[in-house]
């Protein structure tokens, strides 16, 4: 018999969390594979995946054993080492990211007062697991899309960094607790009111963060086949497509915290109105993506360089500036 | 007609199943059955027959095999919607190579099937059926074929996959007579998961 007494706080929380987490991300790629494909059949004006179990919720589950089931293979000129490592590397600092996210009163896997730098850092090994996938798997649609990957993501982290400035700036610090503490629980109390601008940029670069359409040119099917993951099969797609989604909800949790008030809410503030706010910003995402054509490369470039950057550094500006007057 | 492609026929590989176990194969074999993610991949005017199916109006995202992939890497179905000419035949065969298995074919329309309309004496451009080239599961014949035809071949497939038929048969229609290599497939299957609604 263990006792559990014996072991530190800190350690048998993070062993709990990620367990946790391991759950929650399997869990959550079902459910937004699942709303991605309704919300698209919906807005097509169409049911979407209807037969497999009621209303189609197993259709999920059936494509996810179907890729474990799928034979893997790697293309014959392929790095074999980089190519497997890549849809690892993307998946597993995934969990990382989790950590420091506050679901809840007390409810974290780490308590850091860098939290916000964490996220930012790791979010980082995602850029470098799509170049490793499209240099190893030598094909040129891979190697297009990767380079395609790295040029956005790396001009998206900019705006992205900026206006997460701007934020910290107001609340005076980077851990996530503190600065849900400091917004109240009614909506005009959120950053989002003092923040609005930097709302909208940190948004959009977050779609673009995560490769999702408007902004998905490193995957563009039209142009690149299926860009990075071209090559993949089975679970090696999967891992991918896991580590997308689960992207896709650390940006909209940081969003959530940064400019929504995290899991204050009105009435009764707890972990559920983060999950409201969290799947709201889901839901908007998945819109964009079956409301807009896919931005042309360039423009995609010049939206972030032209437009985002000097807003963004602007928005920082006049922050700076206030913070400093009151 | 001795095979008068001079192209060669398809070569693929396929893995052994790691767990031989039925049970898990009968699941395996429902989940693959269930989420057929096909080609993008048209090779004449089949084809927009079946981006109709996959539009509003037939809408093959109900029984889960809207997601077309790109990729051949990525997709289950191979749909053979059109002509396959001899200059387009090295590119199918090797979409079928790149896919790994399981994997189905669909020979969409008559042109997949024999050639079509465009088979005649003396024709040079056009290989007469594209089983010349790759195993093809399910023909649906057609020229082209509805949508509710596409839809139907798919039935067709899920019920080589799993061994039963999942969704009802469109009115006025037999049960097709049972062949005499799917006679014991053909059994009533009991005991499965629930997955499909049947008699929606």
């Amino acid at each position: 018999m263990m006792n559990f007494a014996a072991i530190p706080e800190p350690a048998l929380r993070l062993v709990l969390c990620i367990v946790a987490l391991a759950v929650f991300i399997g869990l959550n790629g079902l459910l937004l594979v699942y709303m991605e494909r309704k919300i698209a059949g919906h807005i097509q004006r169409r049911p979407g995946p209807f037969e497999v179990g009621p209303h189609g919720v197993l259709t999920p589950v059936a494509d996810a054993l179907k890729l474990v089931g799928k034979q893997l293979v790697a293309p014959e000129g392929a790095d074999k080492w980089l190519f497997w490592t890549a849809p690892i590397l993307s998946f597993m600092p995934i969990f990382v990211l989790f950590l420091p996210i506050e679901f809840g009163p007390n409810l974290f896997g780490v308590e850091t007062n860098l939290g916000l730098l964490l996220i930012l850092a790791f979010a980082g090994f995602n850029v470098l697991a799509l170049c490793l996938a499209g240099w190893g798997s030598n094909n040129k649609w891979g190697l297009l899309g990767a380079a395609r990957a790295v040029s956005q993501s790396v001009a998206y982290e900019i705006p992205l960094l900026l206006t997460v400035l701007a934020v910290a700036f107001m609340t005076g610090t980077l851990d996530l607790g503190e600065i849900t503490a400091m917004q109240g629980a009614w909506p005009w109390q959120w950053n989002v009111v003092t923040q609005p601008l930097a709302f909208v940029i940190f948004f959009t670069c977050a779609v673009a963060e995560t490769n999702r359409a408007p902004f998905d040119v490193p995957e563009a099917e039209s142009e690149l086949t299926a860009g990075f993951h071209t090559e993949y099969s089975g679970m090696g797609f999967g891992l991918f497509f896991l580590a997308e989604y689960a992207e896709m909800i650390v940006v909209c949790s940081v969003a959530t915290i940064l400019f929504l008030g995290g899991w204050k809410g009105p009435f009764i503030s707890g972990p559920w109105w983060f999950l409201v706010k969290m799947y709201a910003l889901l839901t908007i995402m998945m819109w964009f993506r079956w409301t807009y054509p896919r931005v042309r490369f360039d423009q995609v470039l010049n939206i972030c360089w032209k437009w985002f950057i000097p807003l963004a550094l602007a928005n920082l500006l006049l922050t700076a500036v206030l913070v400093k007057v009151f | 007609m001795a095979p008068q492609n001079p192209l060669t026929p398809a070569v693929t590989t396929v893995d052994s199943a790691m767990i031989a176990s039925a049970p898990v194969q009968k699941v395996v074999d429902l989940c693959r059955a269930m989420s057929l993610w096909p080609m993008t991949f048209g090779l004449a005017c089949c084809a927009i027959e079946m981006m109709a199916a996959g539009m509003a109006r037939f809408d093959m995202a109900r029984f889960g095999a809207e997601v077309f992939r790109p990729s051949p890497r990525q997709s289950d179905l191979m749909i053979v919607a059109g002509t396959v000419s001899k200059k387009m035949a090295p590119a199918v065969v090797r979409l079928y190579e790149q896919m790994p298995a399981p994997k189905w074919v669909m020979a969409l329309g008559n042109c997949a099937i024999s050639g079509g309309p465009f088979k005649f004496k003396g024709q040079y451009g056009i290989i007469e059926g594209v089983d010349q080239l790759v195993p093809v599961d399910v023909y649906v014949p057609g020229c082209p074929p509805r949508p509710e035809g596409l839809l139907e071949g798919l039935f067709q497939i899920q019920e080589k996959i799993t061994g039963r038929r999942w969704w009802p048969l469109p009115e006025g229609f037999e049960p097709s007579p049972a062949g005499p290599d799917s006679a014991e497939v053909r059994k009533p299957a009991s005991g499965e998961p629930e997955t499909g609604k049947e008699g929606s």
